[in-house]
C-alpha cells in the first residue's frame, strides 16, 4: 500500500463571521490548501468534508460550487468533534486504498455562542439541572472528577492547562485569543460547572482547515520538500462501559487507538515531539496525558506542575493554543489539530516552534463517542 | 408504553422511574442474563455482549455511593442555578445521574464515596405543555 503525505495545509485565523456561509468559510481554507501545495482544484480527485451543524446540507458539493464544481465525488463527514479528523482519514484511505492520488480534506464550522450539550430530549419537561447535567462543562468536568477522585488532582491543576495553553495561544496569529491569563484570573473566572471556570472551556468559533494529501507516487513527483508523512490514522469507537449511560467515556476509546496508532507508526510515546490534542475542557487535557501515554497513570497533575507539557517542556502538548484559547469549530478541529503538527514538522512554527520536531501526534474526541489519532513525521 | 404512574396522578420524569399503583416508586434496571450488564430502560439486545432477548427487568437500589460530580453554576436559561449534577452508582449495580440535594454545592463539603439515598419528588414544579406534573428522583446524603 502506497504511503500517504500531506503536500498543503492551512487553515483561517479562527474567529465569528456571521455575515459568511458554512461553504464561503470552507473554500478560504481550501483555497489557502492548494496554494500550501501548489496545485488547483482541477488536480484534485475526491472532496472528503467534515461538517457537524450543516450535515445534511452537502457542504462538501456547495465548497465546490464556491472553488470550481470539477464533478469529483465528495463525502460529507459528520462524528462529533472528530469530524473533520474522520475526514482527513476517509481521505487517507481513499490513498492507502489506491483510488486516488490527490485529494482534498477541508474541516468547517460555523458555531453560535453560548452552551452545548442537550437538554434531555423533547418529551416530557426538561431534565437540565432536574437529573444532573447533560451540558458539556458538567460533562467533562465529571470526567475530570473522576481523575480528582483517583489521584487527588486539584482544581488549580487543571486551571494550569488553561493557563499554559492561553500562553502558548499569544505566539499563535491563528488563534482567536491571544492573550496570557494568569492563574489567579483562570481560577477567579465564572465558575461554569466545578472545577470548570468560563477560562477552561473551549471557545466557540467559526472556522475551517485544509488538507491536500497525495499518494507516495504523486508526492514524488511533486517533490517532497515540504511533505509531511502521514505514519498511522486510527478511528475509534467507546467499548462499552459500566458508567456509559450517565458518564460518556472519553479514556477507552483514546487509550485505543493510542495503542493502534503507536503499533502502525512503530513507535511509542518516547519519541513524539509534540502533540495536539483535545482540550474541549482543561479537565479533558489531563486525562488524555494518560490515555495517549505521555505519562504513566496518576502522573498528569506532576507533568502540568512542573511545565512537562508547555513549550520547551520535555513533550509540549498544545502549542498552537489549543481548543481552550485557538478557538473549537467543531468540524475544523481535527483538520487544524493537523496543520498546527505539520507547520512544526515543516519548521515553519515561528515564534512558537517546537526545535527539531520531527514526529507528532494528533488527537480529537467526538462524545458520543470517536476518537480519531494521526501520526505524522517530517519526510526530508 | 405500559402504564406508569397513578391514573391521574403525576407522571415519572423517566421511562426507568417506575410508579406502581400499590407501592414506593423505584428505578428500573434491565439486566442481561448472558454477561449480567445493567441498563437503563428497555431494551431487546445487550450492549455489552451483544446478546439477544436476555433481557429482564430489575428492581434497582435506593442506595448507593457518589462516583463523581460536578457543581453546574451555568446553564441553559431559565434552568435554577447551582446543582449538584451527581453521578451516583447503585449499591448492587447501575449507575445513574441526578441532583445531589440536601448539602451545600461547596465541593469541600462533597466526598467522593459518600453513602446517599434515592429519594422520589415533584420535579421542580416543572410540568409538560399539557400542564401534567412530573415525579423525579434526586440524591441526598445518608448516614453511612
Amino acid at each position: 500500500m502506497s504511503e500517504v503525505y500531506i503536500l498543503g495545509t492551512d487553515m483561517i485565523r479562527f474567529g465569528r463571521f456571521p455575515d459568511k456561509t458554512v461553504p464561503q468559510i470552507g473554500a478560504q481554507a481550501a483555497l489557502m490548501a492548494l496554494d500550501d501545495a501548489g496545485l488547483g482544484i482541477r488536480d484534485m480527485q475526491a472532496l472528503y468534508c467534515g461538517n457537524l451543524f450543516q450535515a445534511s446540507a452537502m457542504v462538501g458539493q456547495r465548497i465546490l460550487q464556491e472553488i470550481g464544481q470539477t464533478g469529483v465525488p465528495v463525502v460529507n463527514t459528520a462524528n462529533a468533534c472528530a469530524t473533520g479528523a474522520t475526514a482527513f482519514r476517509e481521505a487517507w484511505m481513499a490513498i492507502k486504498a489506491g483510488m486516488y492520488d490527490l485529494v482534498l480534506a477541508v474541516g468547517v464550522e460555523q458555531m453560535g455562542k453560548g452552551l452545548l450539550g442537550g437538554t434531555g430530549g423533547a418529551r416530557g419537561i426538561p431534565k437540565e439541572g432536574l437529573l444532573g447535567s447533560g451540558t458539556m462543562p458538567a460533562v467533562f468536568a465529571e470526567a475530570g472528577m473522576e481523575h480528582a477522585r483517583k489521584y487527588g488532582t486539584t482544581f488549580e491543576q487543571f486551571a494550569k492547562i488553561s493557563v499554559k495553553n492561553h500562553h502558548h495561544s499569544t505566539l499563535n496569529p491563528k488563534a482567536m485569543y491571544q492573550k496570557e491569563t494568569p492563574l489567579e484570573e483562570v481560577m477567579n473566572a465564572e465558575m461554569i460547572a466545578y472545577p470548570n471556570t468560563k477560562l477552561m472551556c473551549s471557545v466557540n468559533v467559526d472556522g475551517s482547515a485544509a488538507a491536500v494529501l497525495a499518494s507516495e507516487r504523486k508526492a514524488r513527483e511533486l517533490g517532497m520538500q515540504r511533505a509531511v508523512r502521514v505514519r498511522a490514522s486510527v478511528l475509534t469507537s467507546d467499548p462499552w462501559q459500566e458508567r456509559d449511560l450517565v458518564m460518556p467515556d472519553v479514556n477507552t476509546c483514546t487509550r485505543n487507538a493510542a495503542k493502534a496508532a503507536y503499533e502502525m507508526a512503530g513507535v511509542g510515546p518516547h519519541d513524539i515531539d509534540l502533540v495536539e490534542l483535545h482540550d474541549c475542557f482543561a479537565t479533558a487535557e489531563m486525562l488524555h496525558y494518560e490515555n495517549l501515554g505521555l505519562c504513566g497513570d496518576g502522573e498528569a497533575g506532576k507533568m502540568i506542575d512542573e511545565g512537562q507539557t508547555a513549550l520547551g517542556g520535555r513533550i509540549p502538548v498544545n502549542v498552537s493554543g489549543g481548543l481552550l484559547s485557538k478557538g473549537h469549530p467543531l468540524g475544523a478541529t481535527g483538520i487544524a489539530n493537523l496543520y498546527e503538527v505539520s507547520t512544526h514538522l515543516r519548521g515553519e512554527a515561528g515564534k512558537r516552534q517546537v526545535a527539531g520536531a520531527k514526529l507528532g501526534l494528533t488527537h480529537v474526541i467526538g462524545l458520543g463517542s470517536a476518537c480519531a489519532i494521526h501520526v505524522l513525521e517530517k519526510v526530508s | 408504553m405500559a402504564e406508569n404512574g397513578k391514573a391521574g396522578g403525576p407522571l415519572p420524569v423517566v421511562d426507568y422511574l417506575k410508579l406502581p399503583e400499590d407501592g414506593e416508586p423505584y428505578l428500573e434496571g434491565h439486566k442481561c442474563g448472558a454477561c449480567g450488564a445493567i441498563f437503563l430502560g428497555a431494551r431487546a439486545t445487550c450492549a455489552k455482549c451483544g446478546a439477544r432477548d436476555r433481557m429482564a427487568a430489575v428492581k434497582l437500589a435506593n442506595t448507593g455511593s457518589l462516583y463523581a460530580y460536578s457543581i453546574v453554576h451555568r446553564s441553559f436559561p431559565g434552568i435554577e442555578v447551582p446543582y449538584v449534577s451527581a453521578i451516583v452508582d447503585l449499591d448492587g449495580g447501575g449507575t445513574v445521574k441526578g441532583n445531589l440535594i440536601g448539602i451545600e454545592p461547596d465541593p469541600k463539603k462533597i466526598a467522593f464515596g459518600m453513602p446517599v439515598e434515592v429519594v422520589y419528588k415533584d420535579a421542580l414544579g416543572r410540568k409538560d405543555k399539557e400542564g401534567n406534573a412530573y415525579i423525579s428522583f434526586f440524591f441526598q446524603p445518608r448516614a453511612a
